[in-house]
């Protein structure tokens, strides 16, 4: 009975059994795309439930929206997509769009208000994790019948509980919950009343560049070009993108030509391939910001001194230019650039003689603390940096390695003393990271409110909490920018939050692949434009 | 007795030759000692045994073999190439010097290697002997659950049992541990059974010894020279699991020097700065080997016949 | 096979209810509770990990209505023993559930992770036999020679090598440098979807459709992972076959027939070899059932979609409808490996009779 190690070694046999063969392609075929990228966080391809990385990006390439933004100017922010115009009544309440005419659905479908209507309704109805991007705005199943309503074919009419910022409510609806699925082909697969939610979590059915051929888990989505989308027919008939989770892998393909694009390279691959012929590099700041937060239960940490002396604890330069280089920017506040508001004030660097003196007033010696990290290397790296700079000045860390679920479960239930964690914002609109970094209306244990992260680091932001709820309703744009501007000063001097880096990601293509666009920081890729 | 200097290790020596023990521990330590003049004669063996014995005179001092303090970071300095300044093995990520946290490293991988070796086939031992020697429904129970375990996919166990438990090195040693205990179970049941019914055991039964002091005095002894070449043969896919555990992040916790995790930290870069990894992937292998090569050894010395399956 | 033929002959009494059916019968009994202990731990292992499982599905950002909803909805608000009750009675039903994960159902993704890792596991398992059996075969005539010592240091060698390691190098080498042979994944992209999927072996399914151009590139694909999983099981078969060689050339017929002067071809690879087949069948299943399970790491490495890979991550997520399918898939064919060799035992060994 012999059944030895399981992740037992093997070899170099390969030389022996291998006969030379060599790749008959050089490239893959003009009107392909082929990506490799990491797709193992889809778990739904339903846009009432979708809510990764991967799945928004599937989603934006098959779903039409009311508006949305031009991949080729994303600057210009959100425009008419299934919605041709729109307009906001007098008390700011409610919003009426005129569907444009002529546009189909994959099946051959007209897109109609109806439509529109439905799938709005369905994603409040359903109550999947991202419907709050939705109910926000005081939309509740028992009242969807009212404030979502088709009038006719071509006009939608919203309306929302108070008046908010116009650009709020519209940003909200470019996210992948807004997308319009096709109500009769959604209805033909409905089980046991589920909206169809159990076909559309594997199948599409909308009105975009592509429609899905198929998705097979960790392994690939294949897509296949709408000849009807109403932008025009996009150059590329197929897209694939297969998982690859190493970077080293990625490289290789990328390197012999069988994909297009990497979308995973880490700064040391990124590297060592620029310059190489055929190949070029991308950078597109991304919305995800890095951060570690300080558990306000703790009480050494929740002491002004040591919340301050730990954001000075921090080797953001060293970090920036040695392993995460190309990859994240400094950026200590909580809107990433390109937001609405967004500062790029950074007054914290690395100062160990000002930590200590810090730590000194607020009397704290032989500070021990656990923190939690999830398996990812980047984060290990920062979480060992980290426990570098903070043990000169005498605190010794932890670093509890775990996988993601495991790590998070812990950091919701409050029971981490510091989190290196990383977010990314759910919707293009400043409220997204204010409402969840800066608001806190219940810090009690019994609140439970764990989707915000000012309550699961258990911190009251004070007044910021109302600064938040006033925002959202600021209709003037210049306005809110400010008050935006003034929280994120405030916050980055109390709270127990030091945000460090805001990511770049950095795809290598091809060079004769043109014009894509991965969304920057507020949306997700899109291939239509895509050439070769 | 006055000229007993001269001719002392002679005496020695034919004391242990001797074809006529005198007594009990001079019957045990003779074929001890053969057992040794055999194993030397193995230089492969030997080479496992010498290369061992370094891992342990690394692992004792390690503080003062190492040039380096292993947490020392240097970002500025990361990714320095081998025979660079000061750094023999080169710099990590961090910049962290390699060579200082593989002979820091040594320390975990034998304990590591310690305590599996403690903890499964002693278990295995347990639960092999009892339900060989005792029989009947205990024997069926037990091995029931023997089987149940050699059926699970090993890496879900593993997996599962840290997951559990949160990762780290203890953890991930006590679920080897749980993955590895089964085939003991199964080897020392059946040597069991071939010894219960000896006239051997039988003899000592009438003579009135209860069941508790036949396992422990008389069948483990007998088992545990087949269990010792298992247990030996088996360490390198220990120390791979561990790294294995350590490659998926659920192993030793950071920034401690474990190889498995080294290599996990330097495939990152393996393309362009091979040696972070490489150089502990040749530590494991070398100790790995070193102890594949004992446990060919052994198995000659100490259970010639029965030949790597039983 | 056995319980097959015998079954019609109509022996009347007691020899073939002795020989066959009560041993079928304890069989069948046996598999069913290692089985259930099987499901049954890995039940506990899902709740007993401290993930919780609504997380993988609802994310960071759900509200505690949504989490509640979700809850319900997996029934994880049921007590232990009525979720393990209605998983059984589904299981029974040939339903495992919906993965959280993938959103599909656990049979499908089975049928589509298995095959990848029957293929390689396969394909490596003949390496290994095609090479470890004649290495170890030499070896044991030939003991203490150079092509001995060769053997033993190319096996332990294949003991002790980090698969994770060599995975990257072997990658690196034959795929980025050389370019030898196809990189991670099953298939380069256009080649795929063209033939259709029958055993979801690709091997097998683009020779069925006679497409050999598809065959060429999956093999070019497969062969690096292979050989590395084949090397492993070189290592182990060769040690094995040595060994059980040594242990027939010394026994009395090998003389016997020496002395009758049959050719040393022979005396070996028919006389010895054959006598060691029962044996080495042994090991070669249980190598194959190791293989089987799938080498998570070479996945990963290979982007091949197998089920380690699948089981692990669904274990990472606590995604448990998944493990516990994986589980019994992987588990099952362990089990029923281990049958497969006792039988040849009973079939083949004299004193087993």
């Amino acid at each position: 009975m012999k059944r030895r190690e399981f992740l037992a070694g093997t070899a170099m046999a390969a030389a022996l059994s291998t006969l030379p063969m060599t790749l008959a392609q050089a490239a893959t075929p003009p009107n392909m795309l082929v990506i490799a990228n990491r797709i193992d966080d889809i778990t739904t391809l339903d846009p009432a439930e979708s809510f990764e990385f991967a799945g928004s990006d599937v989603s934006r390439n098959v779903y039409g929206k009311l508006v949305n933004f031009d991949p080729m100017d994303l600057d210009a922010g959100y425009g008419p997509d299934l919605a041709e115009s729109w307009t906001v009544s007098e008390d700011g309440k409610t919003i009426t769009f005129k569907m444009r005419a002529g546009v189909k659905f994959h099946s051959g479908n007209p897109v109609t208000a109806k439509d529109a209507e439905y799938s709005l309704r369905r994603a409040v109805i359903l109550e999947k994790t991202p419907s709050f991007i939705l109910t926000q705005f005081g939309f509740s199943k028992d009242n969807v019948e009212e404030t979502i309503k088709a009038t006719d074919d071509m006009t939608l009419v919203i309306t929302t509980d108070q008046k908010y910022a116009t650009s709020f409510v519209l940003n909200c609806l470019t996210s992948t919950i807004g997308g319009i699925v096709d109500m009769k082909t959604v209805m033909e697969h409905e089980v046991d009343g589920d909206m169809g939610n159990a076909w559309l979590k594997t199948n599409t059915a909308g009105s975009g560049a592509y429609k899905l051929i198929s998705w097979k888990p960790n392994e690939s989505v294949s897509l296949q070009a709408n000849p009807d989308f109403y932008l025009g027919k996009p150059a590329m008939e197929r897209v694939i993108v297969r998982h690859v989770q190493e970077s080293a892998s990625q490289r290789l393909l990328l390197e012999r030509g069988d994909i297009d694009v990497a979308r995973n390279l880490n700064p040391e691959d990124v590297k060592g391939i620029t310059g190489k012929d055929g190949i070029a590099i991308d950078s597109e700041l991304r919305g995800r910001i890095m951060y570690i937060s300080l558990n306000q239960k703790h009480p050494e940490l929740s002491k002004p001194e040591v919340k301050e002396a730990i954001k000075y604890l921090i080797d953001y330069e060293g970090m920036q230019n040695s392993f995460l280089n190309g990859q994240y920017a400094i950026h200590q506040n909580f809107l990433p650039r390109t937001y609405l508001g967004a500062i790029d004030d950074a007054p914290y660097s690395l100062n160990v003689e000002k930590a200590k003196e810090l730590l000194a007033k607020a009397g704290v010696e032989n500070l021990e603390i656990t923190a939690g990290v999830r398996d990812a290397q980047e984060r290990i790296e920062i979480g060992q940096s980290i426990q570098n700079t903070l043990a000169q000045a005498g605190i010794k860390l932890n670093l509890v390695v775990g996988t993601g679920k495991q790590t998070l479960s812990k950091y919701r239930a409050r029971e981490l003393d510091m989190y290196i964690g990383a977010w990314g914002p759910d919707y293009p609109d400043p409220q997204t990271n204010a409402g969840t970094f800066a608001y806190n209306p219940d810090n009690s244990d019994d609140a439970g409110l764990t989707g915000l992260l000012a309550w699961r680091n258990a911190w009251n932001p004070g007044d910021l909490t109302a600064q938040v709820d006033a925002a959202v309703i600021e209709g003037d744009r210049d306005t809110r920018k400010k008050m935006y501007e003034d929280m994120q000063r405030e916050f980055l001097k109390t709270s127990p939050f030091a945000i460090m880096f805001q990511k770049i990601e950095q795809t290598g293509r091809r060079d004769n692949v043109k014009n894509l666009n991965l969304g920057g920081a507020i949306t997700a890729v899109s291939y239509w434009p895509v050439t070769k | 007795m006055s000229d007993i200097s001269t001719t002392e290790t002679v005496g020695w020596r034919a004391w242990l030759m001797t074809d006529a023990p005198g007594s009990r521990t001079q019957a045990r330590l003779a074929s001890l000692y053969n057992g040794w003049l055999s194993f030397r004669s193995n230089p492969m063996a030997m080479a496992g045994l010498v290369i061992l014995l370094g891992l342990l005179f690394t692992a004792a001092f390690a503080p003062l073999l190492a040039p380096h303090d292993p947490f020392y970071q240097t970002l500025a300095n990361r990714l320095q190439p081998p025979l660079s300044d000061g750094h023999l093995l080169g710099t990590d990520s961090l910049g962290r010097d390699i060579l200082s946290r593989i002979i820091y490293g040594s320390r975990i991988t034998l304990q590591i290697v310690f305590l599996v070796a403690v903890i499964a086939p002693v278990a295995g031992l347990l639960v092999g002997t009892i339900a060989g020697y005792t029989g009947g429904w205990l024997d069926v129970i037990l091995m029931r659950i023997t089987d149940i375990f050699l059926a699970f996919p090993r890496l879900v166990l593993a997996l599962a049992f840290v997951a559990a438990l949160g990762a780290g090195i203890g953890n991930a040693i006590l679920a080897i541990s749980l993955t590895a205990w089964p085939p003991y179970a199964r080897i020392a049941r059946a040597e069991t059974l071939t010894i219960r019914n000896s006239d051997y055991i039988s003899a000592i039964r009438l003579q009135g010894a209860g069941p508790l002091r036949i396992i422990t005095k008389h069948i483990w002894p007998l088992c545990i020279s087949s269990l010792i070449v298992r247990v030996t043969l088996d360490m390198a896919g220990v120390i791979l699991a561990a790294a294995g555990l350590g490659f998926l992040g659920l192993g030793a916790q950071p920034p401690s020097p474990e190889w498995g995790a080294m290599i996990s930290e330097g495939r990152k870069f393996i393309l362009d700065h091979w040696w972070v990894a490489t150089m502990p992937g040749l530590a494991i292998f070398t100790v790995s080997l070193a102890f594949n090569l004992l446990g060919d050894g052994l198995r000659d010395v100490l259970d010639p016949k029965s030949g790597e399956g039983s | 096979m056995a319980l097959a033929e015998n079954s019609g002959g109509g022996r009347r009494g007691s020899p073939f209810l002795r020989h066959w059916v009560i041993p079928a019968g304890k069989t069948a009994v046996s598999i069913a509770v290692t089985m259930l202990g099987l499901l049954f731990v890995t039940f506990v292992i899902g709740r007993v990990m401290p993930i919780d499982p609504v997380l993988s599905i609802v994310g960071e950002s759900a509200s505690p209505a949504t989490v509640q909803a979700a809850r319900e909805q997996l029934g994880l608000d049921q007590p232990l023993v009525v979720q393990f009750w209605y998983y059984l009675r589904d299981v029974l039903h040939g339903d495992f559930g919906t993965s959280l994960l993938t959103a599909h159902p656990v049979s499908e993704d089975i049928k589509r992770v298995f095959p990848a890792t029957l293929e390689l596991a396969t394909l490596g398992t003949i390496i290994g036999v095609v090479v470890g059996v004649p290495l170890g075969v030499v070896a044991a005539v030939r003991q203490g020679s150079w092509i001995d010592q060769i053997a033993r240091v190319v096996a332990l060698v294949g003991y002790s090598m980090p698969i994770f390691w060599l995975g990257l190098m072997g990658l690196l080498i034959f795929y980025g440098i050389l370019g030898w042979v196809g990189g991670p994944g099953r298939l380069d992209i256009f080649y795929e979807d063209i033939v259709p999927q029958r055993t979801g072996m690709i091997l097998i399914d683009s020779a069925w459709a006679g497409d050999w151009s598809v065959f060429r590139n999956a093999f070019s694909h497969i062969i690096l992972p292979a050989s590395l999983l084949g090397y492993y099981s070189l290592a182990y078969i060769s040690r094995m076959t040595r060994s059980f060689m040594l242990e027939q050339l010394s026994a009395e017929y090998i003389t016997t027939a020496r002395v009758k002067g049959l050719p040393e071809r022979t005396v070996i690879w028919r006389h010895a070899l054959g006598n060691i087949r029962v044996q080495l069948i042994t090991v070669i299943a249980l190598s194959y059932a190791q293989l089987l399970e799938g080498s998570v790491l070479t996945e990963i490495i290979f982007s091949w979609p197998g089920i380690g890979q699948y089981i692990t991550n669904a274990l990472l997520s606590a995604d448990m409808n998944a493990v516990l399918g994986g589980t019994v898939v992987v588990g099952l064919i362990f089990i029923l490996l281990n049958i497969f060799s006792d039988l040849l035992y009973k079939f083949f060994d004299p004193r087993a009779k």
